[in-house]
């Protein structure tokens, strides 16, 4: 079921995937643990860089360079705006109730579980019992084409709902005119 | 992958990264001329033959002043700023087509660090990562002026981002491709994209101003309101970083828009010097082709900085927000009609 | 003519407030104006001089250090009357007259000399009064390229007489050569 994976042996792709899984497992709790609000916004950067990084290695480079850019190049500058103009630096987090963090902990073990369950029902890549159709889903043009065949309404579904957000955000940032 | 291929493509990265490096160091150099020479003066003269020596001395210079770190409690961020602003600004250089292949002991060599099929996305992802040098340096500083000038970079980063990101979605939507290679070969002759999508580059020209801190848009080291920006707090060769960082950028952002819009490699007659000369001396010609066109928008650069004065920081948001992004959503608009125009007129029945 | 029409320098625009044009708003012309008349200096002849290897031509008019004048026996020509330090306008000469002893014939020409003559070089502006308002011909504003050298104290920028008056060599090298004429 579980394989254990053979050290001595390994191949590089494997090594990368285990440096790319210990920064984003690492990066990931100290984005929580830590203190500091910018040093959290960082940790979450690098989280997302080494996301990036898995992402190349199962070789969807559009996903990877979408990811950089959206996440890291545009979310994450916002967020570190945020922060850095709210002044944060203090620590004056509010104590949470203890019901809240016993409740939080419930649900991650729920979660863990499902995700474990998940997993190991899941197909192993290696065994060749996929179908292949042999087009290459890492090139765009494969994936532009998919996107807008056969899956034009989530697609424009998708759209949709960013623009209605968009209106949203503009509406609500919107200054009330006064009317004379 | 045989050891060749690996050494093949190391000599082209090491030579890549040698030129990149040397066109950012007499970048400084031209850039000092340059606005001399703008300015009805000669320029650094000194160190060498005309000064040519001039960019050696600064950089000896900056090695040897003191290494000055201000009070701030992220002295790890503070050094790691620079670092990520020069590595950055070296990486975007790996997926831009020098020349078309050279045929050298009996085999071919791509001039091209590697040819991804999202080259472009790369090059946007990379420039996007940027910002976080600027970001953390300025943050990292402790200053109130650092803080403002990172701020200011980042927005404005992030802004003209948007614009650049729609004014190239045009000139995709024609070329069908987002591999730098593609693209340039698709422009042999003279079918230079910029005769075909004139709006497109000049909205990506304005951009890539923005994008590198140059001069219209330069607020984020605005020495009349923030001292010198970001860097304010910066000594020594941290400092030298960021600028070269900065002259790495420009000499990067003027390689894409020759690659982008100018045709590349691709000159007059490359296919007859080709078939009468010989591949590889047409495409040394071609190399030496990119570099002219490259070292023209450089030059172009330098000339509008010496020429207009900075904008003010609600005209820039102004010209990015309300006029660049509709300007450009228009023209991707204008050019899926005349794509489309055949299956138009016949939808209409003409 | 109304006042707002004169122009003294030929060269007066009336500023207005009207609306800009759809071409003037895009500002592009102007731009491109403005790359125009940067471009035309880049290929303009260079103004700067070369210092230690290009000199500057001076002026025929220039006007240089101080010097105080001997006459052909070598005797001082200054007779203290005082009407340099009157005309100074940064008043930046003083001097005290003395009278001359019969030991001291070979050493000044007038019955009168200057025993103190100092001169501020802080405050001279080199503008030449003192040299016209000389009655016996006896300061002079040479062609020395030196002005005043650096110095660190401010009472080092007071010259007296053992630095403005001519040296006595000069005086014989001006006399031998004005005799071979």
């Amino acid at each position: 079921m579980i394989q254990i994976p053979d050290i001595a042996n390994a191949t590089p792709i494997q090594i990368l995937f285990c440096v790319l899984s210990v920064i984003t497992l690492a990066t990931a709790f100290l984005t929580i643990y830590s203190k500091k609000p910018m040093h959290n916004a960082i940790y979450l950067v690098i989280c997302f860089t080494s996301i990036s990084g898995h992402y190349l290695l199962l070789n969807a480079q559009f996903l990877a360079l979408v990811n950089l850019i959206v996440y890291i190049g545009a979310i994450m500058i916002l967020m570190l705006f945020t922060i850095m103009l709210m002044n944060l630096n203090k620590e004056n987090e509010v104590h949470k109730p203890r019901i809240t963090r016993l409740g939080a902990i419930v649900v991650f073990c729920l979660m863990c579980l499902v995700l474990i369950a998940m997993f190991m029902n899941s197909k192993p890549i290696a065994d060749g019992s996929y179908d292949v159709t042999g087009e290459d889903y890492q090139s765009i043009q494969v994936l532009g084409k998919l996107l807008l065949n056969e899956y034009m309404v989530p697609f424009e579904f998708a759209s949709v709902l960013l623009l209605v957000a968009m209106i949203g955000a503009v509406l609500l940032s919107k200054k009330e005119k006064i009317e004379k | 992958m045989d050891s060749t291929f690996i050494i093949e493509k190391s000599v082209v990265i090491l030579v890549v990264f040698g030129v990149t490096m040397l066109m950012a160091m007499y970048s400084t150099w031209a850039e000092r001329k340059v606005a001399a020479y703008l300015q009805d003066r000669v320029g650094p003269n000194r160190a060498g033959w005309g000064g040519l020596f001039q960019p050696l001395a600064d950089g000896l210079k900056l090695f040897a002043k003191e290494e000055f770190a201000p009070n701030t409690p992220n002295q790890f961020l503070f050094r790691v700023g620079p670092g990520i602003a020069m590595a950055t600004a070296l990486m975007t250089s790996a997926v831009i087509p020098w020349g078309d292949r050279l045929h050298l002991f009996g085999r071919d060599i791509l001039l091209q660090a590697t040819d991804i099929n999202v080259g472009i996305l790369y090059i946007f992802g990379i420039v996007s990562v940027g910002v976080y040098g600027i970001m953390i340096g300025g943050w990292a500083s402790n200053n109130k002026f650092s803080l403002i000038g990172a701020i200011r970079a980042a927005s404005q980063m992030v802004s003209y981002e948007v614009a650049m990101g729609l004014s190239i979605v045009a000139l995709l939507m024609m070329t069908g491709t987002l591999s730098l290679k593609e693209i340039s070969e698709q422009q042999a002759g003279m079918n230079w994209n910029v005769f075909y999508q004139p709006i497109s580059f000049l909205i990506f020209l304005i951009c890539a101003f923005a994008e590198t801190n140059r001069t219209p848009f330069d607020l984020a080291e605005c020495e009349t309101e923030l001292i010198g920006g970001y860097h304010t707090e910066y000594s020594s060769m941290r400092m030298g970083f960021y600028l070269f960082a900065e002259y790495a950028n420009m000499f990067i952002s003027s390689t894409i828009l020759a690659v982008l819009f100018f045709g590349g490699y691709n000159y007059p007659g490359m296919s007859w010097v080709a078939e009468n000369w010989g591949v590889n001396l047409a495409n040394i010609i071609g190399i030496g082709a990119l570099f002219v066109k490259l070292c023209g928008f450089i030059f172009f650069y330098m000339w509008v900085r010496w020429t207009i004065p900075r904008f003010r920081y609600d005209q820039l948001m102004h010209l990015g927000w309300r006029i660049l992004i509709p300007l450009s959503i228009i023209n991707i608009m204008i050019t899926g009609v005349v794509i489309l125009r055949g299956e138009i007129f016949a939808y209409l029945g003409w | 003519m109304s006042i707002q029409e004169i122009s003294l320098s030929g060269r007066k625009k009336l500023v207005s407030n009207k609306e800009m044009t759809f071409l003037e708003k895009m500002y592009l012309i102007a731009i491109l104006k403005g790359l125009g008349i940067t471009i035309k200096h880049f290929f303009r002849k260079k103004a700067t001089i070369n210092y230690p290897e290009q000199v500057r031509e001076f002026s025929p008019v220039y006007r240089g250090r101080h010097m105080l004048k001997r006459d052909e026996q070598g005797r001082e020509n200054c007779t203290a009357c005082g009407l340099c330090a009157l005309s100074c306008p940064a008043e930046a000469i003083t001097m005290k007259a003395a009278e001359r002893k019969a030991d001291e014939k070979h050493l000044y020409r007038e019955e009168k000399y200057a025993s103190i003559y100092e001169i501020n070089m802080l405050r001279c502006i080199f503008c030449g009064l003192c040299e016209e308002a000389c009655p016996k011909d006896a300061i002079y504003l040479t062609i020395s390229k030196e002005l005043v050298p650096a110095n660190y104290d401010r009472e080092d920028f007071i010259f007296g007489k053992d630095k403005l008056v001519m040296p006595l060599e000069m005086a014989i090298k001006n006399t031998q050569l004005k005799n071979s004429n």
